[in-house]
């Protein structure tokens, strides 16, 4: 089994997986390591990081410096392909004319979706972000607890591979001890801001991202990862020595020809491949889930991308994992007598409840960093970060829930903005670009949206795609928790830039202004809430819906709250938990 | 130079005010590479003005210009781009560096200014009318090509236009076209392998570590 053409497909599968990136790279890695017989589909193209990577290339080398586009909103150099929040060919629409209520919608048609150029941010959840009704009273609790999770995030970390360090912080989990790689040396820049912010109660600790500092250990972790499966440990120990560890050099957002950042490419699906138990068909865009006569699903109808024509292909069980609003969309076009509204939406709130993380940003310069002596800060993206730090002002701050920041110094590769605002030309100029270079600084917060009932999607009446499949239309409301909460994020900027004797940039005049655009930090999820009352949510705890218990959905879709923690790392975690259930349920013939 | 204090930030003075709203913009620019998603969606493209970079470019080869879309520029504009590229960015060490000019900045401003972008496209008119009009300058004040002046007849033209002394009312065109074009001669060059030595970037190089701050730089910010 392999990367396939459609003649090659078999009859039927044990499991069809919709989708490639974090949840469909660790589903089908999950199941195949245990003997299950896999078919992927893959709405893009084939994909090879290790061939196609960019990976020193500079901007003089570039189509106009390396210039972001609409068609390569991340620059030229970035990994996406054929994605972005515009898609050719595949349209969605907005349900008011009012730009407040628009949703951006991001995605990328390739093998591996968005794992290929996310920015391997990889934070658990802790013991609050599962129960965060129970704490205020507002949004859902999990029907699970961090407890339950922790387990999969600690299998997760060694497979995947993520530098961080234990800080014994409260909600910010630390992990087993040997599961983390080294954190990464801290640069300049943050170790003044670090020093500088202490006295107003802001830690700045290492980060946890999905990037091998050091090789992982090929002889302890498959045999923990997979205990008494010797087949999955032995492939496991391979792939783990085809990854190389970071050179500290190039930017992640562009793919890792050395393997060593986590990409679902390079790190889950080549063992799932080796097992011989996966055959992925790319440029296989799925329409809808079929439904069996005994109200199970029983397969999947796609588009070939090549011929435009429908095909249909059987399976004992599907998991989608095709990003949450195409989830959502799958699932909604997916209907049948039994459901006239959409497979498994008996409770309506299929497409409900979709978030976003809450951005805000400030930038600055920093005369402290002028003329900084040279030496190379490029490393790895980010290696430190702020968590929340404000649990105990929770109720006195006029929005409920937390956010962390991230941030960004350093004399990193020039672009397009080096040097073009000094006065002037000629030699006293290029010594003000000098003098200037590596001396900005910039701020995001990155904090939890409260799922609301006015954010949502659904099946636009008329509009099309190209393959002639009803589109999403969106609605969208900020609540004035998430509105306040990003003017927070902007008055702390300013806040930490003076404290540093920096030069903030303006600041935003409402908070509307100090708030990014829906969809902008790309943390799609929710649409298909997990819950304990299958009145009130799409899945249980297994991911599994209430009403079709062999149709799981593995990717975002299921969050019913989205903490400031960047979502991949759940994503992954609560996929390998549920593919494990699955895999239980299938043995015993429960489904 | 002048720096604000933290303690009284609005305390500076003009011309320190601008050079800080440079560096904020530089700072921008950081915070948009580093920080998750970029605030603009990107240049948007101007359907049927030329080959667009597309949805899936091969990223793995290197670009020239004229390439994807034609060129601008006549050969009279060129030289008049390349004479400023080189006032504007002379080498430190004339022995050993190249000429920005060499390095083929001015093909970068063409194949910019030449794009199907709506941000490219904004920027032509006002490159090429400067170019023309620089050349005519410097026929009306020394009868000659701007290129065929002396540094120190070149440097009276550039020093009515380049904004580091107050610009006369007259000229608050060509003071917009030596801005764009300075911005885009240094974002040209400073992306170049010269360009990046020149600045001080030692990045983009593999190592077996992230050896973190030198102790030099620790020193310079109070940490050693």
């Amino acid at each position: 089994m392999a990367i396939i053409s459609e003649k090659d497909l078999q009859p039927i599968y044990d499991v069809i997986v919709v989708g490639s990136g974090a949840g469909g790279g660790q589903s089908a890695y999950t199941l195949t390591m245990n003997g299950v017989k896999v078919l992927m589909l893959e709405a893009g193209r084939n994909y090879d990081p290790v061939t196609e990577t960019p990976m020193f290339q500079i901007p003089s080398q570039m189509p106009l410096r390396g210039m972001s586009t609409r068609q390569k909103p991340f620059g030229f150099a970035d990994a996406t392909v054929d994605g972005g929040w515009e898609v050719p060919n595949e349209p969605y629409t907005q349900a008011s004319e009012d730009p407040k209520t628009h949703f951006k919608w991001w995605r990328p048609r390739m093998l591996g979706g968005r794992t290929n150029h996310w920015g391997r941010i990889s934070l658990r959840n802790g013991p609050y972000d599962f129960k965060p009704y129970s704490r205020d009273g507002l949004g859902f609790d999990w029907p699970i607890s961090y407890e339950d999770v922790a387990p999969y995030y600690d299998k997760v970390e060694m497979l995947v591979g993520v530098y961080g360090s234990n800080e014994g912080l409260e909600n910010t989990p630390d992990s087993p001890n040997g599961t983390l790689l080294p954190a990464p040396k801290a640069r300049a820049g943050e170790l003044f801001v670090k020093k500088h912010i202490a006295k107003h109660g802001l830690p700045v600790i290492p980060i946890h991202r999905a990037v091998l500092s050091t090789r992982q250990d090929h002889v302890n972790f498959p045999p923990r990862l997979h205990p008494g499966n010797p087949k999955a440990q032995k492939i496991l120990a391979k792939a783990m020595q085809e990854r190389a560890a970071c050179f500290w050099a190039t930017d992640c957002g562009r793919g890792c020809a050395i393997k060593a950042n986590y990409q679902s490419t390079t790190v889950h699906l080549p063992p799932a491949l080796a097992t011989g138990n996966l055959d992925i068909l790319c440029n296989a865009h799925a329409r809808e889930v079929t439904l069996g006569a005994d109200g199970k699903a029983n397969g999947v109808i796609y588009i070939d991308k090549a011929t435009g024509q429908e095909r249909a292909v059987k399976a004992r069980a599907v998991i989608l994992a095709a990003s949450s609003g195409e989830t959502a969309r799958i699932m909604l076009n997916s209907k049948s007598s039994r459901f006239p509204d959409g497979i498994a939406n008996g409770s309506g709130l299929v497409g409900k409840y979709i978030m976003d993380t809450v951005g805000g940003r400030l930038g600055g310069s920093v005369p402290a960093f002028e003329n900084l002596p040279v030496h190379n800060e490029e490393g790895a993206g980010n290696h430190v970060y702020i968590p929340w730090w404000l649990y105990k002002e929770a109720g006195k701050l006029g929005f409920a829930r937390g956010y962390h920041i991230e941030f960004g110094t350093g004399r990193r590769m020039p672009g397009m903005g080096t040097g073009g605002a000094s006065p002037g030309y000629g030699k006293s100029y290029k010594e003000e670009v000098r003098q200037k270079y590596g001396a900005g600084i910039g701020f995001s917060g990155r904090g939890e949206m409260i799922p609301n009932k006015d954010s949502f999607c659904e099946i636009d009446p008329t509009t099309k795609d190209k393959w002639g499949i009803p589109v999403l239309r969106f609605h969208w409301k900020w609540s004035d928790h998430e509105l306040k909460q990003a003017q927070h994020m902007e008055q702390t900027f300013h806040m930490i830039i003076e404290t540093i004797g920096g030069k903030p940039a303006k600041m935003s005049k409402t908070k509307e202004e100090a708030i990014e655009a829906p969809g902008s930090i790309i943390h799609e999820v929710g649409g298909a809430l997990m819950g304990a009352d299958r009145a009130k949510s799409v899945t249980n705890q297994w991911n599994q819906c209430w009403e079709v218990p062999n149709l799981l959905l593995n990717d975002g879709s299921a969050f019913c709250s989205n903490a400031d923690k960047n979502p991949t790392l759940t994503i992954m975690a609560l996929a390998w938990r549920a593919s494990d259930h699955l895999i239980e349920e299938m043995r015993k013939g429960n489904l | 130079m002048e720096k604000p204090s933290s303690e009284s930030p609005n305390r500076i003075d003009r011309r320190a005010a601008l050079k800080w709203m440079g560096a904020v913009v530089a700072a921008a620019a950081v915070t948009d590479k580093l920080l998750g998603a970029p605030k603009d969606p990107g240049a948007k493209p101007i359907e049927g003005a030329g080959r667009l970079i597309g949805t899936d470019p091969v990223l793995n080869k290197t670009y020239s210009p004229g390439e994807l879309w034609s060129l601008t520029l006549t050969p009279a504009q060129r030289v008049a781009a390349i004479a400023l590229i080189d006032l504007i960015l002379p080498p430190d060490n004339p022995a050993t560096d190249k000429l920005a000019s060499q390095l083929g900045v001015q093909d970068f401003i063409d194949e910019w200014i030449s794009a199907p972008y709506e941000n490219c496209a904004a920027d032509k008119p006002v490159i090429v009318s400067g170019l023309d009009w620089i050349d005519a300058e410097a026929g009306r004040r020394f009868q000659k090509k701007f290129a065929e002046l002396d540094e120190a007849q070149k440097c009276q033209i550039a020093d009515d236009i380049c904004g580091k002394t107050p610009v006369k009312k007259e000229f608050k065109a060509q003071q917009q076209f030596f801005g764009r074009f300075r911005s885009l001669a240094a974002g040209g060059y400073y992306t170049t392998p010269q360009g990046m030595k020149d600045v001080g970037y030692v990045g983009n190089v593999p190592s077996v570590d992230f050896a973190g701050p030198t102790p030099e730089a620790l020193k310079h910010l109070g940490l050693a």
